[in-house]
């Protein structure tokens, strides 16, 4: 079965700059696929470009195998739902779902039927008399949703547009819009810069960064095996230690960090040698905590230290230990157990993690940290 | 209210009371006392509604107030139908500093007085002017073409002056149109024309109405352009007030017409209000 | 509420106070045409008199429209034509009246102040002394209209769509001069002059399509003139000569039927501050030699005795040749306007100027 999207060495250039370059991938039939990227990436442009309201500097978009340059954005078979959603204030609920029917020309009685039948499914009977600022934040998620979705466009593209939500509503959203999709059973391509939607909502998700995806795959994907430092670091959260490779003996790597501490790592089949600069990354929660070192011997990674920082957030309480030779902070998930609950500032402590846990790349030009902001193209 | 807030609230509304008292509710109270007066001896007055009937009677009256209005209403859906396209180009395709220049360049023929600028359309228009001469060098014409004192010259200045004031509202409710609403308008299926009608139209509709009255009272009430532009058959109602009050001496005629042109206005603006669905509060808030 | 009243009382004196002209006896304010208080005429008597003349310039309508306003203040002298004192005295009582002792009459030429005087008795009492005179009649390009001699000439098919007039009263007379009628004998019978009125309508409509435009100002009249978009025009006497001066072909002509006289006065307005600075204004400008430089800024000759000695030669050349002594005598002077019958009058212009 041909992809319901391909893009082919997709390129845009503005002048002077290449906002993305040479991006190819494909989006199977029914599935949820995101592009999760710092503001600035590129994101938008390919979206706007898979819209139609750009034309790509070279490369190929390909819907349901067919190429769509040529088509501008009003005959194409994808509809978009925007960042603040751009419902039209100047008609009512029903209008708004209902323009896109009226302009494909069908008959009054049937644009009715299918409005009320969208208002149906995304949980809004009756509702089509209202007007556009009468809705909640959730609800106008939903018309716009639907708005798109009566057209049964191959594709939905989704441009942020929970950004303006608060958090609350924005977790809620996360899970109705999974809904949604299933229930349209439409492919959909989602946008965002906030990893936590990319990785519930999504079947496969693109990372991507300065014009080009680091990577493609499932959100355990990403998330356990990221195959770039900037994955590894814009993915969750980690621990990242830049420093020098003292040792090496097949997967398992020693690390001088730069402020002098040794550590195990595993290179996870990078070629990698002795004197290399290289970016350590631990997640917090693979590093235990104990007050005492037996009980971590059978970590290779043992660091005594003392407790700065208590980051108290419920299930995700974190701590920050600082190396008790010096050296830098390391931050550490406090288990749930509530074992550590009378945890205070300036307690010694001793945490280990297996040498497996610290995954190594090269150290590049950029360290893998985020781009610093720059306007989105 | 305690005796300090009251006084300062006093004082506040001093201005506002004086301005509206003294400049505008009480010359009008006036006016209207002068047009029921009529003539009936030298320096003797009786109250009558004679000057309405005159008014009423004469046809030549009624028609002049007539073919004002028509002008004007022609005026103002010229006017927007070339300050539409210019606004929409400022507010939405033009960017920084092409964006405040063209506006600028809407602002700069209000730097010099009404006068000059009818008088430079004079100089373009008349039979010895510019365009006459370009059109004769350009071997378009035989000889001297007049192009002033007809309807048409009467039209072009009206909706000259008229521009800016139909300009700045539309530029102001096009630029509150996000561009997201454009694209999803095109996004959904929606070509130009209806994008247009559906989703820039009405977005703009507020806009569109109150440029819409003030190019209207302005045209209906402009005095220099009709009349220098206009030559022999101008035929402006203003023209009609200003010989009345000035050369014929007839203050009370002059100001019935001029109350006659006030409600006779608003009840045509009403009636645009009306006809577009829109409020006063909304459209001049 | 008391108190209330007393600030709004006070608030509204203050506005009222700030708002009303606070004048001076050592200022004169002068209410008059162009060209009438040259500037160097103002500066000598501003240094002879220590009184400052402050000039705002108008005509006749808007000058009886502005003391009608206000009743007859706000000015302290002013220069309405003669024929504009009598009518809107009965009607406004606008004017007050002169004394005759203060002024030296042998500063003036006594025929016209005579005349001026008997035009301008309200009740026994004179309101008016002359100033400039002048006429009006044709301006014509003598090379390209030839033909016109007088008014009704302007309709002639020769000149078609290249005449301009005013759409004024002085054009309803001319053209009745120039049809025949006596409008002025007219003047007190109103049947009589309404008749007349409607004959001049009917060939102010049918001539309509000759008129290039009806010019409104002095400086439109001389630009349709020297651009050539006009040839012939009912106009003042000075237009014609100043066009002279440019262009040969161009002067006024006195029109067989008579050119139309005007002279405009000194008349003091009812609530003027200052009647002893206008009475020394009066004499000062009607000595011959200051009467000689307004000529010469306005174009027009004064009621001065003696002043023309001191009029330049090219002046009254132009003036000699568009005036034979014949012409002279041929002179309609204004007698004065009867109240109410611009009424008349106007709706006789508004219907030419709506006519199709």
């Amino acid at each position: 079965m041909a992809p319901d999207l391909e893009c082919v060495s997709l390129t845009k250039r503005f002048d002077g700059m290449t906002a993305v370059d040479d991006v190819s991938f494909s989006v199977a039939p029914g599935s949820f696929f995101s592009i999760l990227g710092p503001s600035g990436c590129g994101k938008t442009t390919i979206m706007r470009m898979i819209a139609g309201f750009l034309d790509p500097s070279a490369g190929d978009i390909r819907i349901k195998g067919r190429s769509v340059l040529n088509v501008p954005p009003n005959k194409r078979p994808v509809n978009m739902v925007f960042q603040h959603l751009a419902l039209f204030p100047m008609m009512n609920v029903a209008d708004n779902i209902g323009y896109g029917l009226r302009r494909a020309g069908l008959p009054k009685a049937e644009i009715a039927r299918k409005v009320d039948e969208a208002l149906e499914r995304i949980g809004l009977p009756g509702i089509g008399a209202r007007r556009v600022d009468e809705l909640s934040g959730g609800q106008k998620q939903r018309v716009a949703i639907a708005r798109c979705m009566v057209l049964e466009p191959d594709v939905l593209l989704l441009d942020e547009p929970l950004g303006a939500l608060d958090l609350k509503l924005r977790e809620h959203m996360k899970i109705e819009l999974k809904k949604l999709q299933a229930e349209f059973d439409t492919t959909f391509v989602y946008i965002t810069h906030d990893q936590s939607e990319a990785l519930v909502m999504s079947d496969q998700v693109a990372v991507m960064n300065r014009g080009r995806f680091e990577q493609v795959g499932t959100a355990r994907d990403l998330y356990y095996r990221p195959e770039t430092a900037f994955v590894a670091g814009f993915v969750g959260d980690s621990n990242r230690w830049p420093g020098r490779v003292e040792r090496i003996e097949g997967e398992t790597l020693a690390l001088r960090t730069d402020d002098g501490m040794l550590m195990l790592g595993a290179t996870h089949g990078r070629a990698l040698s002795v004197g290399d600069r290289v970016q350590m990354f631990v997640r917090p929660e693979a590093i235990r905590v104990a007050r005492d070192a037996a009980e971590l011997a059978r970590f290779d990674n043992r660091i005594e230290g003392t407790v700065t920082s208590l980051l108290f957030n419920g299930a995700a309480s974190r701590i920050l230990v600082r190396h008790a030779t010096g050296g830098g902070e390391i931050e550490v998930a406090l288990p749930q157990s509530g074992e550590f609950a009378d945890l205070g500032e300036g307690d010694r402590i001793v945490v280990g993690w297996s040498g497996a846990q610290g995954n190594c790349f090269p150290a590049t030009g950029q360290d893998g940290a985020p781009d610093a902001e720059r306007s989105d193209a | 209210m305690r005796e300090g807030t009251r006084l300062g609230f006093i004082l506040l509304l001093t201005p506002l009371l004086l301005w509206l008292s003294l400049l505008i509710l009480i010359p009008h109270v006036d006016m209207f006392l002068v047009s029921i007066r009529e003539r009936v001896g030298v320096g003797k007055y009786d109250i009558s509604l004679a000057n309405y009937r005159t008014f009423w009677g004469e046809p030549l009256y009624l028609w002049t107030f007539a073919r004002t209005a028509v002008m004007s209403i022609l005026a103002t859906i010229i006017t927007f139908l070339i300050a539409f396209p210019v606004s929409y180009y400022i507010a939405k395709i033009a960017r920084g500093r092409l964006q405040s220049a063209l506006f600028l360049a809407c602002l700069i023929p209000f730097w010099v007085s009404e006068l000059v600028r009818t008088f430079g359309w004079m100089i373009l228009l008349r039979e010895t002017g510019v365009f006459s001469g370009l059109l004769q060098w350009l071997g378009l014409a035989e000889g001297p073409v007049e192009m002033l004192y007809n309807d048409a010259a009467i039209m072009v200045g009206l909706v000259y002056t008229s521009m800016l004031f139909m300009v700045v509202p539309l530029v102001t409710t096009l630029e509150s149109l996000d561009d997201a609403v454009i694209e999803a308008g095109y996004d959904l299926g929606g070509n130009g024309w209806s994008v247009l009608r559906e989703i820039v139209l009405p977005h703009a509709k507020p806009g569109i109405v109150s440029g819409s009255i003030v190019v209207f009272m302005l045209s209906l009430g402009n005095y220099l352009t009709p009349t220098m532009l206009g030559g022999k058959d101008s035929l402006w109602f203003t023209e009609l007030i200003y010989s009345q009050f000035i050369v014929r001496f007839n203050w009370e005629l002059g100001a019935a017409f001029g109350f006659m042109l006030l409600l006779l206005s608003s009840l045509i603006v009403w009636g645009m209000l009306r006809l577009t669905g829109e409020t006063l509060e909304e459209t001049m808030g | 509420m008391r108190r209330m009243k007393t600030i709004a009382a006070s608030v509204l004196s203050v506005a009222v106070l700030g708002l009303a002209q606070t004048a001076s006896a050592e200022t004169l304010r002068l209410l008059t045409w162009g060209g009438y208080a040259p500037e160097n005429v103002v500066e000598m008597f501003e240094k002879e008199t220590g009184i400052t003349v402050e000039v705002t310039k108008s005509n006749n309508e808007e000058m009886i429209a502005k003391l009608r306003a206000t009743g007859g203040g706000g000015f302290d002298l002013i220069q309405p034509s003669q024929d504009r004192i009598a009518g809107p005295q009965l009607e406004f009582g606008i004017y007050k009246p002169i004394d005759l002792s203060k002024i030296d009459k042998s500063l003036f030429i006594p025929s016209m102040l005579e005349a001026t005087m008997k035009n301008t008795t309200v009740d026994g009492q004179v309101y008016g002394v002359p100033h400039v005179w002048g006429t009006s009649g044709l301006v014509v390009n003598t090379k390209k209209a030839p033909m016109v001699k007088d008014y009704l000439d302007l309709c002639a098919p020769e000149v078609a769509g290249k005449v301009t007039y005013r759409l004024k009263r002085p054009t309803l007379i001319a053209f009745a001069f120039s049809m025949g009628m006596d409008p002025f004998a007219a003047y007190g019978d109103e049947a009589a002059y309404k008749d007349i009125l409607s004959k001049v309508e009917a060939k102010l409509i049918e001539c309509k399509p000759n008129v290039k435009t009806y010019w409104s100002g002095g400086d439109e009249l001389l630009n349709l003139m020297r651009s050539g978009e006009t040839v012939a025009a009912m106009a003042w006497d000075t237009g014609g000569w100043k066009l002279n001066a440019e262009n040969p072909d161009i002067t006024f002509v006195a029109p067989k039927s008579g050119a139309l006289g005007w002279i405009d006065t000194f008349a003091l307005p009812a609530k003027g501050q200052a009647d002893d600075a206008a009475y020394k204004w009066i004499n000062f400008v009607m000595q011959p030699k200051v009467a000689a430089m307004i000529t010469e800024a306005a174009g027009n000759f004064t009621a001065s005795k003696g002043a023309d000695e001191y009029v330049s030669a090219d002046l009254k050349a132009r003036y000699q040749a568009s005036f034979p002594p014949e012409a002279v005598d041929n002179i309609k002077w204004y007698p004065p306007v009867p109240a109410g019958l611009e009424a008349l009058e106007g709706a006789v212009l508004d219907r030419v100027k709506a006519a199709q």
